[in-house]
């Protein structure tokens, strides 16, 4: 179990560093929807600092979405899944190093995003506030891997996958999106009326237990056959 | 015997079926992989043939029957590292080097000295001044004795081959043949997977004919001599009456 | 080989009877009821609202149960009462927020607002529309139905929580029927439950009617595997 965990965690790590190509793309695409934004939207009209948690979200969450289904079309390609499944070791292991390479790609991305999108929409951040941030971003993320996961692992397996997966996540982003929009809102502290970011963060970290422990119930029925 | 155990055949499977959504694509195999043998299914393609390598793999899980490996009952979740299986394609990630490819597969099973190991398989199957180079760059035979060094990773005593010289050079073929041949001198077994008959005629100690799911029993043993082949011809002719297996 | 299991309902008498509940429905909808004190005449569009959202609870409670009922026995048939309810759930979904959006307009005054129940019927819809695409795209029969029902029981846990993340938005939405009981007139309520009720067996006639197509559908791809190998007498 720890030995396929850790095997696997590795390898897709190796992967990523010599074709780089996830990492890049996801990075490449949260840029494109934040320089996007800046351009479409008027900032003499509207103040960018006040939706700043907005598209901050909407940003991660559709990089995210490359991240996860990159790392299953990677298995699928020549059927590597079936390799790992039938080496020594539990299956949870693979779906559970997925997930974990999916958090770190996801986590990592978010902080190599967020000064650029700090410049570009103008929102300062406080030094002070890091680690609650760093908080917010980890259970926003954790939330979304869960099930994006899952339904990567069902999109390598149909038809236009690359495209059935963000209609499939898209629903499944609108807690996330509201509530780590709203904590990240109430952790900058530039929100007028000033937010709580607590009840916020509560809510995230039982929307993660829910999507968290759904996808380890179900995601044997995905594998088989 | 009852249960296995180290005397009891290597592969066992008693009267297992598989049901793909309405379709009943194995209907009742029996069949028994010895220790020293090499047994062959050999049937036409849509025959079943991959599925019940699929299930002695453990990929799948039989619909009904019994599954046995080592004398232990085979599941989707008991795998076993003393099980090599060589499928359709390779398993290899295109962007990893092969080195870092089978290191990875070394890795899973638990081989000691995981990048040695690899790297003296890679030796063997002709890839050595290319083992830095990543899979994508190989050539169709190229890639294919990088997945059959993948297979032998772990010095399986189980072998499960899917159609291995499909595509093959003669070179890989031969070494194929050859490493089959150690595996079953040291006491393992082979269950490979053709519709080719010549193939069946040159490795198999048995032959089981797969058609549509039925796997005709018994078993065609190999008692000696060249009438083997025709003795095989003759039987798949009998059986399916019009029908030719490739090579005959 | 199994014998394709032809059993489907062929009979039309409930049709009839639907055709009754709709009359009345329809009656106590337009001419039975008064118009409502502020709506007027737009009041009565609640009916076909509230009514198909009472179905559409219901068809999706279909969808959920036969859901589990697949990966836990394993019979196509269980996949097929998925499907079919799947299918008249976003029918009615699309009911529902049609119905909803038009009567928005007249009441509020707006086409279209970010309240919770709003919100989430939206989200349920996009939701169901992916488990519909989800299923045209997934070419094995049997992976189509396991994916299927893995997306529809994670869906029933995302819909209430969807609900509850947009709830910290003020909600605008009516609540017609509390916990001190009805907000509404007592032919009203009539009209409703009537209304609730020819939904009801106008949902399930719907999914009567697709269920057998999807049998018919089923048995016609196994007819074809078998004429394509022949030899069957082995």
């Amino acid at each position: 179990m720890g030995r396929k965990f850790t095997a696997i965690v590795l390898k897709d790590l190796q992967l990523e560093l010599r074709s780089k190509e996830t990492w890049v793309a996801m990075v490449a695409f949260a840029l494109m929807v934040a320089l996007v934004f800046g351009i479409a939207v008027n900032p003499l009209r509207v103040a960018l600092a006040s939706v700043f948690p907005g598209v901050l979200w909407v940003a991660y969450l559709f990089a995210g979405m490359l991240g996860v289904g990159r790392g299953f079309e990677q298995e699928a390609r020549d059927d590597a899944l079936t390799g790992l499944m039938v080496a020594p070791g539990d299956r949870l292991a693979i779906f559970l190093a997925k997930l974990t390479v999916a958090f770190v790609f996801m986590f990592t991305m978010e902080w190599l995003v967020l000064p650029f999108m700090v410049v570009l929409l103008g929102e300062p951040v406080a030094g002070g506030v890091l680690p609650l941030l760093a908080v917010t971003l980890a259970l926003g993320t954790v939330g979304f891997v869960g099930v994006g996961t899952l339904f990567a692992a069902m999109a390598a397996n149909t038809r236009a996958g690359s495209v059935l997966l963000p209609v499939l996540l898209v629903p499944f982003s609108v807690p996330v999106l509201i509530l780590a929009a709203e904590a990240t809102g109430g952790v900058l502290g530039h929100v007028v009326p000033a937010v709580d970011p607590w009840p916020w963060l509560h809510a995230l970290m039982a929307y993660d237990v829910v999507f968290l422990g759904l996808p380890l119930v179900l995601y044997e029925f995905i594998w088989e056959v | 015997m009852p249960g296995g155990g180290e005397d009891g055949p290597l592969l066992r499977a008693v009267g297992v079926a598989k049901r793909l959504g309405e379709r009943l694509v194995l209907r009742d195999v029996t069949l028994a992989v010895p220790a020293g043998a090499v047994v062959v299914v050999l049937g036409p393609n849509g025959s079943g043939k991959s599925t019940l390598l699929k299930l002695a793999a453990g990929v799948w899980a039989p619909s009904r029957g019994r599954l046995e490996r080592f004398g232990r009952p085979v599941s989707t979740e008991a795998t076993d590292s003393r099980v090599g299986y060589l499928g359709h394609r390779s398993f290899l990630y295109g962007a990893l080097s092969g080195l870092d490819n089978l290191t990875f597969y070394a890795r899973l099973y638990g081989v000691p000295r995981p990048r040695e190991r690899a790297a003296e398989l890679l030796g063997q199957v002709g890839l050595g001044r290319f083992q830095h180079e990543p899979v994508r760059r190989y050539s169709r035979g190229m890639e294919q004795r990088a997945a059959m060094a993948r297979a032998f990773v772990a010095h399986p005593q189980l072998l499960l081959l899917d159609e291995p010289y499909t595509g093959m050079d003669v070179g890989a073929a031969g070494l194929l043949d050859q490493w089959i041949r150690r595996t079953t001198a040291e006491g393992g077994g082979v269950l490979l997977i053709t519709h080719h008959l010549d193939e069946a005629a040159r490795m198999a100690d048995q032959v089981g004919i797969l058609w549509r799911g039925h796997l005709a029993a018994p078993l065609i043993e190999r008692e000696g001599g060249d009438g083997f082949r025709d003795r095989l011809a003759s039987t798949y002719e009998a059986r399916f009456p019009g029908r030719r297996p490739r090579g005959a | 080989m199994t014998k394709p299991k032809a059993r489907v309902w062929t009979g039309t008498w409930w049709l009839w009877l639907m055709a009754a509940i709709w009359v009345v429905a329809l009656y106590l909808n337009f001419i039975y009821t008064p118009d409502a004190r502020y709506l007027l005449s737009s009041e009565r569009i609640f009916y076909v609202h509230m009514g198909s959202a009472t179905a559409m609870t219901f068809v999706y409670g279909v969808t959920f149960v036969a859901s589990i009922g697949y990966l836990w026995r394993r019979g196509l048939a269980w996949d097929r009462w998925a499907a079919a309810s799947a299918e008249v759930g976003t029918l009615l979904t699309t009911m529902v927020l049609v119905s909803g959006i038009i009567w928005g307009r007249t009441a509020w005054g707006s086409w279209w607002t970010w309240d919770p129940t709003i919100t989430t019927t939206l989200i349920l819809w996009v939701l169901f529309l992916g488990y519909l695409l989800l299923r045209d795209w997934t070419d094995d029969r049997e992976r189509r139905a396991r994916y299927a029902a893995v997306l529809a029981i994670v869906a029933f846990f995302l819909v209430p929580l969807d609900y509850y993340a947009v709830y910290f938005l003020k909600s605008i939405h009516p609540a017609v029927i509390t916990t001190h009981g009805v907000n509404l007139a007592p032919s009203m309520v009539l009209a409703m439950l009537v209304s609730m009720v020819a939904f009801l067996f106008l949902a399930a006639a719907w999914i009567l009617i697709r269920l057998r197509l999807l049998t018919a559908e089923d048995h016609l791809v196994e007819i074809q595997d078998r004429l394509r190998t022949p030899l069957d007498s082995l």
